[in-house]
């Protein structure tokens, strides 16, 4: 009765849908709502209670039913109910250890709001209840449009804090929404909240892509008739088409230091792995030279490697090379159909799809055991990807023939699945983590 | 915080969909009738919107009198190539189809042709964007074994983008394993 999560817990969290809409030809779809499923939980589950803040019920946007929610979907915290502890501690000497000790709890969030000059000034501090001590403690001067982006930072802090890897709840993703014969390219926060649709088309938009400051998407449009890929920025909307060879362009990959682009081309005959730049200006280096299928191309994180999908053994597998061509080395023997290859942000692992007979599922390799680990139970799962720190990968899936994007922890206990009602999702990546 | 920028750089689409019966069916608009009269280039209507210079295209509009392209009668208002599971042979009996559109880009000079491979739903978007390039070049090489010129032919892929069958049947696949020959000005 002590806590609101338990262990495989299924829990729903409705989340309103808001369509900024700007422009003439604003999307007629009014409603729609993504809502998000958690399967399963973490081997060991951190208790934690978070008390409300003092004067957060005063602002548009409560922060701690935010970081709750952002805490819960990583399966990785089981959170302790703070209802009925009178009164609610928001400094640490008002904080009653033996209570919060009684209920289980390990940790304790407690913070404030105060409005001051049209902004928020927010501070919280994360307790240790068995120690008495406090572990992190920070302030922020927000105006009131950045609460629910305080909050997710909020929750990074304490994740990173007591899990020692980077929280990535105020990260964004990106997604493609197909409604009847029109596609949306849409960026949302990545709890799926305040999805914003930054193309709209009614030909196919596949494969997004973001830079490595979070700033630009690449992605491939058909709007002329064939795959053109283009690379837009998120704060001026302004895109500029940077791969429109004779032929298909597509699958962008960008470099680590955002300024290339590994595309693929067919401008010289079949499908090939080339390098541009990331602004259009100047040629093509070609990286790849197979008389088959050479695609999927991602860098690794040092930027010294690219890993693709090549058909030259007969059929999909994945490969390696410099990131300046060369030599490529085959990674996946299991399996006849490997495909879709992304690194890990650690560079120690792969994740991609791979078939077996009719199903596709998430499958994570590692580079130096060559240890390959199957962590979906398999579908139609498609375009795997890393969250920035790792702990997750979010993917394209189906339920009852309808698109949606899930996530999965990197071990493939946690699952969860975000699905949006008036449409078919698919195309997802987590975009990076913005310092 | 308007960050994200919300952008309809498509106004100009709605035009270039009005030919779509049903827009409940999320079905494609320019391939599904190859020989129909020629359909307005969305690409030319909707590049003005985007704030990037749109390559307009002239249409040169060839003077061919009667259009053999859209005799129902004629063997070139025939269009569509179609594969087996995993395979990009051009099967025997589509080879008169190829043969004749060969034979009038050999003749018609300023003729223009797209070769665009499709695939079906299964497996990975951009590989299967792949598997759809190797269909649309597999006609075009024997259009070129056949005379035609190859600066006339490009070939594109839609993968498994734009499925004129609908459905996750063998029998939409089978419609799906493809390669249309679109002239240019369709």
């Amino acid at each position: 009765m002590n806590s609101v999560i338990h262990r495989s817990c299924f829990m729903k969290i409705l989340l309103p849908f808001v369509l900024l809409a700007i422009g003439v030809a604003a999307a007629p779809h009014s409603r729609a709502a993504l809502t998000i499923e958690i399967v399963g939980s973490g081997a060991n589950q951190i208790p934690i209670a978070i008390a409300p803040f003092r004067a957060e019920e005063g602002t548009p946007q409560a922060l701690t039913p935010v970081i709750s929610a952002d805490l819960a979907r990583s399966g990785l915290f089981k959170l302790v109910d703070p209802g009925g502890i009178a009164p609610v501690p928001h400094e640490p000497d008002q904080v009653s250890y033996p209570q919060w000790r009684a209920r289980g709890a390990e940790a304790l969030v407690i913070g404030t709001v105060v409005s001051r000059n049209g902004q928020y000034e927010v501070s919280f501090r994360l307790m240790d209840v068995v120690k008495g001590t406090q572990l992190a403690g920070y302030f922020y001067r927000v105006n009131p449009s950045q609460l629910r982006l305080t909050a997710h930072k909020i929750a990074d802090a304490i994740y990173e804090r007591l899990t020692g890897d980077p929280g990535v709840f105020s990260t964004r993703i990106t997604y493609v929404v197909k409604r009847g014969a029109r596609f949306e390219l849409q960026v949302a926060d990545a709890d799926g909240y305040g999805p914003q649709t930054i193309l709209a088309s009614n030909e196919p938009i596949i494969s997004p892509a973001w830079s490595p400051d979070g700033g630009r998407l690449a992605y491939v449009s058909f709007e002329r008739k064939k795959p053109v890929v283009y690379v837009q920025s998120l704060t001026t909307g302004q895109r500029t088409a940077v791969a429109n060879f004779s032929g298909s362009n597509s699958a962008p990959a960008w470099s680590p230091d955002g300024r290339r682009l590994a595309v693929v081309l067919t401008k010289d005959g079949g499908s090939q792995i080339y390098s541009i730049s990331a602004s259009g200006n100047g040629g093509a280096t070609r990286l790849t030279n197979s008389p088959g299928i050479d695609t999927e191309p991602n860098y690794s994180p040092d930027g010294q490697w690219i890993i693709f999908t090549s058909d030259r053994g007969g059929g999909p597998q994945i490969y390696r090379m410099p990131a300046s061509g060369g030599q490529a080395q085959r990674l996946t023997f299991e399996g006849s159909y490997n495909v879709s290859p992304r690194h890990s942000p650690d560079g120690k692992s792969f994740t991609f799809i791979q078939r077996q007979g009719s199903r596709f599922s998430v499958a994570v390799q590692d580079f130096a055991t060559r240890q390959m680990q199957l962590i979906t139970d398999g579908g139609v799962d498609e375009s795997p990807s890393f969250a920035p720190n790792g702990r997750m990968i979010l993917y394209a899936s189906e339920v009852r023939g309808r698109g949606i994007l899930a996530a999965v922890s990197s071990d493939g206990r946690v699952k969860q699945r975000f699905s949006e009602s008036a449409g078919d999702v698919r195309e997802p990546a987590w975009g990076p983590l913005i310092k | 915080m308007k960050r994200w920028i919300v952008m309809f750089g498509v106004v100009g689409m709605l035009v270039g969909c009005a030919s779509t019966p049903d827009e409940q069916k999320p079905a494609d608009i320019e391939d599904r009738q190859p020989s129909v009269a020629a359909t307005t280039p969305p690409a030319t209507k909707k590049a003005p919107a985007t704030p990037t210079e749109p390559t307009v295209r002239a249409v040169p509009t060839d003077t061919i009198g009667k259009d053999p392209l859209k005799d129902p009668a004629n063997i070139l208002s025939r269009r569509s190539v179609y594969f087996d599971y995993d395979q990009f042979v051009v099967k025997e009996e589509f080879k008169p189809v190829v043969a004749a559109h060969a034979k009038y880009l050999a003749s018609h000079k300023a003729a223009r042709a797209t070769i665009q491979g499709n695939t079906d739903e299964r497996g990975s978007r951009e590989y299967n964007l792949a598997l759809g390039q190797k269909r649309a070049d597999a006609v075009k090489q024997m259009m070129v074994l056949l005379g035609a010129p190859a600066s006339q032919i490009e070939t594109v892929s839609f993968g498994e983008e734009k499925p004129r069958g609908q459905g996750s049947t063998e029998q939409a696949y089978a419609e799906n394993r493809r390669a249309d020959i679109v002239h240019q000005g369709e």
